[in-house]
């Protein structure tokens, strides 16, 4: 389990990217949701936390391939293979990401 | 519709293909493509492809999955000759013929070529992207005409590769003319600072063994000589047909040229007077084209996003919107000496264009946010 960063941190709408291998990006969508999935589109090289978050998905922000964030799965071209999805929990106002190698563990 | 040609098996092409699947048209489809190449991704082929960091299986448009959902009728390795609208036919160079009830019109072009350069490379397909790249040994010196985003980005992975580069532009600054003095600088200044010998304002009169060789007389030494000058529209086939080309096959704003059975995509495709020669506008113009193409006649337009994109060495450049010389240029986010910077083009108080280095995320907020209206020409 991984610390992302706390709940204050990561207000509705935004994203934060988690450095490490492999990155990690995770959401707040509007409704409060939050969802983590391998930072980077399995179309070509970019960070998914740096996308267009729109309920509860995001858009590559170089070749708008679009990502459920449920599920990690593609809905539109140009990406073809899933995302990686965790699952997120928050504890005393932090949010963790669980499954991923501990290597910037808190 | 008992069968659709769609002429052209890149981007645009495959694009309308799958669009006329998703949109319930359960007919046959018959792609046909000049190359040998089941469809391939083009912007790659200046970057990781040449580079040899990405693997040629990756530049695949479709998968066995697709193909087996899709259920095309390949014509590859063959080239459109005519289109016979009366017959309705379209004219392959084996010979054959291919009737069809509609027609999508996405072949493209080709890479433009100097006087004086016969034999250069040039970089639009899989085979030249091959070909340059066994050129690119190492210690090889390598003159690249034109700063555009293909010459920029050939002489990026060339200098990944460690080789010694010389861009040659004739123009003041590289993209000048789209982007303006100062952010055209920023690009002229990406160049050199990842040691790129970049001349602009140069003119130059042809390639000899020995390099290239300027108007003024002098030779720029050079083992490989790649042009990126830009492209010609791939419109000869469509003489005698009936449609207009001319810069492009033209249609109206929804895609669909005089004849109601007959729409372009792509970058051949000059619709309403403009045309593109990008990515995301292959990709987006299919499904207004295939919607009118079942249609029968115009009933959606088609509005450019004008998002375009480039990778060169360390930098990640993105633009949207249609901004023209003279548009305001206003800094959002750091200035242009910085790594990363968003600007803003605004003309008549409304933002017009959205342009970034290194920062996707504000690009794509203002680009949604700021430039969310459609251009209007």
């Amino acid at each position: 389990m991984i610390r992302a960063c706390t709940v204050d941190e990561l207000p509705p709408g935004e994203s934060v990217r988690i450095p490490g291998s492999p990155a990690i990006a995770v959401f707040n969508t509007e409704d409060g949701e939050l969802y983590a999935i391998d930072d980077t589109c399995t179309h070509q090289d970019a960070s998914l936390a740096d996308g267009w978050l729109e309920g509860c998905f995001v858009e590559c922000p170089l070749h708008a391939a679009l990502f459920d964030l449920r599920t990690g799965m593609p809905t539109c071209l140009p990406a073809k293979e899933p995302v990686r999805t965790y699952s997120v929990v928050v504890d005393d106002g932090v949010i963790y990401v669980q499954g991923v190698a501990a290597e910037d563990a808190a | 519709m008992k069968r659709v040609a769609v002429v052209g098996a890149s981007l645009a092409g495959v694009r309308a293909a799958q669009e006329l699947r998703a949109q319930g048209y359960d007919g046959g489809v018959v792609l046909i493509g000049d190359e040998p190449h089941l469809p391939y991704d083009r912007p790659p082929l200046s970057k990781g492809f040449l580079a040899g960091t990405t693997s040629r299986e990756s530049l695949d448009l479709l998968d066995a999955g697709d193909l087996a959902a899709l259920a095309l009728d390949f014509r590859l390795g063959v080239r459109a000759t005519a289109l016979e609208p009366a017959d309705r036919r379209v004219l392959l160079s084996d010979g054959t013929s291919v009737h069809a009830d509609g027609v999508v019109i996405a072949t493209g072009g080709r890479a433009r070529t100097l006087p004086g350069f016969e034999g250069a490379h040039t970089l639009r397909t899989l085979d030249d992207a091959c070909a340059l790249r066994a050129a690119l040994v190492p210690g090889a010196r390598v003159v690249i005409v034109g700063a555009g985003f293909i010459g920029a980005e050939v002489a990026s992975t060339c200098r990944s590769l460690g080789l010694d580069v010389v861009v040659l532009e004739a123009l003041a600054a590289p993209l000048e003319p789209v982007l303006g003095p100062e952010l055209a600088a920023v690009c002229a200044r990406l160049h050199l600072d990842h040691g790129t010998d970049l001349r602009c304002g140069v003119q130059v009169s042809g390639v000899s063994p020995a390099g290239v060789e300027l108007a003024s007389g002098a030779l720029v030494p050079a083992d490989v000589v790649v042009t990126g000058v830009g492209m010609t529209p791939s419109t000869e086939w469509l003489a005698g047909s009936g449609l207009q080309v001319g810069n492009g096959v033209h249609t109206d704003t929804g895609l669909v040229t005089d004849l109601p059975q007959v729409v372009a995509v792509g970058d051949v495709a000059r619709y309403g007077g403009r045309r593109h020669e990008h990515w995301t506008n292959a990709s987006e113009q299919a499904p207004v084209a295939v919607a009118n193409l079942l249609a029968g006649h115009s009933a959606r337009t088609y509005l450019p996003s004008g998002y375009v994109w480039s990778d060169q060495y360390s930098g990640t450049l993105q633009l949207a919107g249609h901004p023209r010389p003279g548009d305001t240029l206003s800094y959002v986010d750091g200035d242009p000496s910085s790594s990363s910077f968003v600007a803003t083009f605004s003309r008549d108080g409304a933002t017009v264009g959205v342009f970034a280095l290194n920062n996707a995320k504000l690009f794509n907020r203002l680009r949604r946010q700021a430039l969310r209206r459609p251009a209007v020409v």
